[in-house]
């Protein structure tokens, strides 16, 4: 067999596991690497801060459901990423990390550009490896790959001694994994999915409690076909956000800290909670106590960890959400001891209630003539994308109006940092998916204070022709933070007044993007329509209302019930 | 409650910071810890004594079979189960008090294995609460070093 270099069989194994474009940052400990990259067909994507390497393919991930790969140099290079790949971690999305390292010799010396990533990546990665064996490359890899994308996927990083990569090596033939170690439960026992079902025929006010776990497995048809044939409201997470159709009837919206009145009040008068790949984090449990207390409980998980940390359940189903659902569809479609209609039909008065709740307070603000609001900015988003956009976010208050104005009617348009909240994260992110779907739009809705974290990358969607639109709701404070500070801490606003910001519009002309920038309501539509018109990269500048809450919201640590409104 | 967990792992560098990196991070405590290899050169086995309800040792539990390098948990304590510790202390053991700490260690069935003009150093093997009670009742006699294995535990074999 001809030998090849460890970079080469790098390489190969990214083109067998069907990978096209790859972000990084180079260094001293990947030139071999990104020298192989160079005789490849992977578009290589040179990022201008690693963090946004590890981000743009997270978007990228998010957006198609493949794996996304990043690659860094050693030392500085290897860190900068851990704050995204961490954020890709409490979102369990699938990712290959790949990390120079120093050569194996020099390890433990605290060479040049020397860090031990596997030890600092440890608690944030769902795997890692250093490979010291130039023959282990070529199956680390493989199965850094498929630990990433099975199971509750997650990212994997392998860090690359530069000894290592430079060696001669057969490249050997791709075989079937299988991990004695690593057997992710993807069947539901079917005794669990009857009893399942089962409860559902009883239950006279269930809610279907929906997360990222849905988008992951791909599984929206079919939460879709079982909400609808039952007739079961549903209300989704900020990860969930898309698995069920935003404008759809039975839609509640999001729950939560943020979420809609009415989903919040629905969850806590259910009499069942059926929860598919969702967590129970705190920023929609509130209260644990408190939440859903008359509900009994059905987790649909693959992690069997997620299940019962927070909040006790009745009926545990360990199995990828897909699979369940179609199990519970098949039961419901076969099952002969009770009439679909009239399971559907008896929800009436329970979505009759839902509806009050929606009329009483519906997800809504004030308007306040010229002054630009930023959920009309949204609105006016979602109206003139038609809902089809691809919308990335940073994090805080542009986020969660995102979240509640934009109606997602599909998955995988959304791409959000839910469970670390990595401002920053936008920019990168929506680079990754506008590089795999160059056809689609892509928008990051911004803050003020987040789009500087990662301001840099407008070079890199400069440079790879990536027209990705940032709509900026400027309010030159840290909205979020401030809105805490307004409602709790007695309009104390320390260290969240932005007072010198760039001017935006002239930011993206130093980068050769467009800038534009509107005041006044009345000029909203129109920038919006210029920046879709355009093909080049362009940051609108919305300068809103500068102290505008995100509402409802449920205090930290208060019951979901207990929202402050509007 | 306490619980001795059982625990099949790869016996691979950076393993054990696994196992107790998900300890430290998710706010679990380890009352002991013990590791060494099986029978299989590449696997290893550890024994855990750790305390929480139920639903922390059902975390607990769940996590561990997560990582990817174990291969199996068992939480011993769940059925019939021995356990050992051993432990090595160097006793105080003057003229006057020489006699007196061979008769303690006869009582614990434990052995001298290194003997100074002025002090024994005994080992004693048994469960975690005898070796405590030996620690108890040479503490007064005084007790210059101490070193325990922490507990090992073994599930008993079925009757049947």
């Amino acid at each position: 067999m001809e030998k090849i270099s460890g970079s080469q069989a790098i390489i190969r194994c990214l083109q067998e596991e069907g990978v096209k474009i790859i972000f990084g940052f180079p260094g001293g400990a990947v030139i071999d690497l990104f020298d192989a990259l160079m005789d490849s067909d992977i578009t290589n994507v040179l990022v201008r801060h690693e963090q946004g390497a590890v981000h743009a393919a997270d978007g990228l991930a998010r957006v198609t459901g493949e794996v996304g790969v990043a690659l860094l140099t050693s030392g500085p290079g290897a860190t900068n990423g851990v704050t995204a790949i961490a954020t890709a971690y409490m979102d369990s999305i699938p990712m290959v990390i790949l990390t120079g390292q120093v050569p194996t010799a020099l390890i433990g010396n605290d060479a040049f550009q020397e860090v031990d990533i596997v030890g600092i990546t440890r608690p944030c990665t769902k795997h890692n490896y250093l490979v010291k064996d130039a023959k282990d490359l070529v199956p680390t890899l493989r199965e850094a790959f498929h630990i990433a994308r099975t199971g509750r996927p997650g990212p994997v990083l392998v860090d690359l001694p530069k000894d290592i990569v430079a060696k001669m090596i057969d490249f050997p033939e791709k075989k079937p994994i299988r991990m004695q170690t690593y057997q992710p439960t993807y069947e539901p026992h079917p005794g669990q999915i009857e009893k399942a079902c089962k409860q559902i025929i009883k239950a006279k006010n269930p809610v279907l409690y929906v997360g990222g776990g849905v988008i992951l497995s791909n599984a929206s048809e079919e939460l879709t076909e079982l909400a609808r044939k039952l007739n079961i409201p549903v209300t989704m997470t900020l990860m969930g956000l898309g698995g069920f159709p935003g404008s759809d009837p039975l839609s509640m919206g999001m729950l939560g800290m943020h979420g809609s009145y009415t989903a919040n009040m629905a969850v806590a008068h259910s009499d069942l909670l059926i929860a598919v790949g969702a967590r129970f984090d705190d920023r929609v449990t509130g209260r644990l106590d408190a939440f859903a207390p008359h509900a009994t409980i059905i987790h649909i998980d693959i992690d069997p960890t997620s299940i019962s940390k927070n909040v006790k359940v009745d009926i545990p189903i360990v199995a990828d959400c897909k699979h369940a659902l179609n199990a519970m569809n098949t039961w419901f479609n076969t099952a002969s001891d009770f009439n679909r209609d009239q399971v559907a039909a008896s929800h009436e008065p329970w979505r009759a209630t839902i509806d009050e709740w929606t009329k009483k307070h519906p997800m809504s603000y004030l308007d306040e003539g010229e002054i630009i609001k930023p959920q009309y900015v949204i609105e006016k988003l979602d109206e003139l994308t038609h809902g089809d956009a691809i919308i990335t976010t940073e994090v805080g208050q542009n986020q969660m109006w995102a979240a509640q104005f934009y109606k997602f009617n599909k998955p995988r348009q959304w791409a959000t940092s839910g469970g670390l909240g990595t401002m920053g994260y936008g920019l990168p992110a929506a680079i990754g998916a506008k590089m795999a779907f160059p056809e689609k739009t892509v928008i990051d809705v911004a803050g003020d204070g987040s789009i500087q974290m990662n301001i840099q990358e407008l070079a890199t969607a400069k440079q790879y022709k990536c027209p990705v639109k940032i709509a900026i709701l400027n309010n030159n404070y840290l909205g979020m933070v401030r809105q805490w500070q307004e409602l709790f801490y007695n309009k104390r606003y320390a260290g969240t007044v932005m007072e010198v910001t760039p001017d935006f519009v002239l930011l993206a002309q130093a980068y050769g993007a467009v800038g534009l920038r509107a005041t006044k309501k009345s000029e909203v539509e129109a920038v919006i329509k210029e920046a879709l018109a355009s093909n080049n990269t362009v940051i609108m500048d919305f300068v809103i209302a500068r102290e505008e809450c995100v509402f409802p919201m449920v205090p930290a640590g208060k019951a979901t019930t207990e929202m402050l409104l509007v | 409650m306490k619980h001795t967990i059982s625990v099949l792992l790869q016996n691979k560098p950076g393993v054990l910071s696994r196992v107790t990196g998900l300890f430290s991070g998710r706010g679990f405590n380890i009352e002991s810890l013990s590791v060494a290899e099986t029978l299989e050169p590449t696997i290893s086995c550890l024994t855990l004594v750790t305390r929480g309800d139920e639903a922390i040792i059902e975390q607990i539990t769940k996590q561990l079979h997560k990582l990817i390098d174990v291969i199996k948990v068992t939480d011993i304590s769940d059925s019939e189960y021995v356990e050992r510790e051993m432990v090595l202390i160097r006793v105080k053991a003057e003229a006057q008090t020489r006699a007196e700490v061979l008769r303690v260690i006869d009582i614990f069935r434990g052995k001298v294995v290194d003997v100074s003009p002025k002090s024994y150093a005994v080992e004693v093997t048994g469960s975690a609460s005898k070796v405590q009670a030996i620690i108890d009742i040479l503490k007064p006699i005084g007790i210059q070093e101490i070193v325990r294995t922490g507990t090992i535990a073994m599930a008993r074999a079925s009757k049947k």
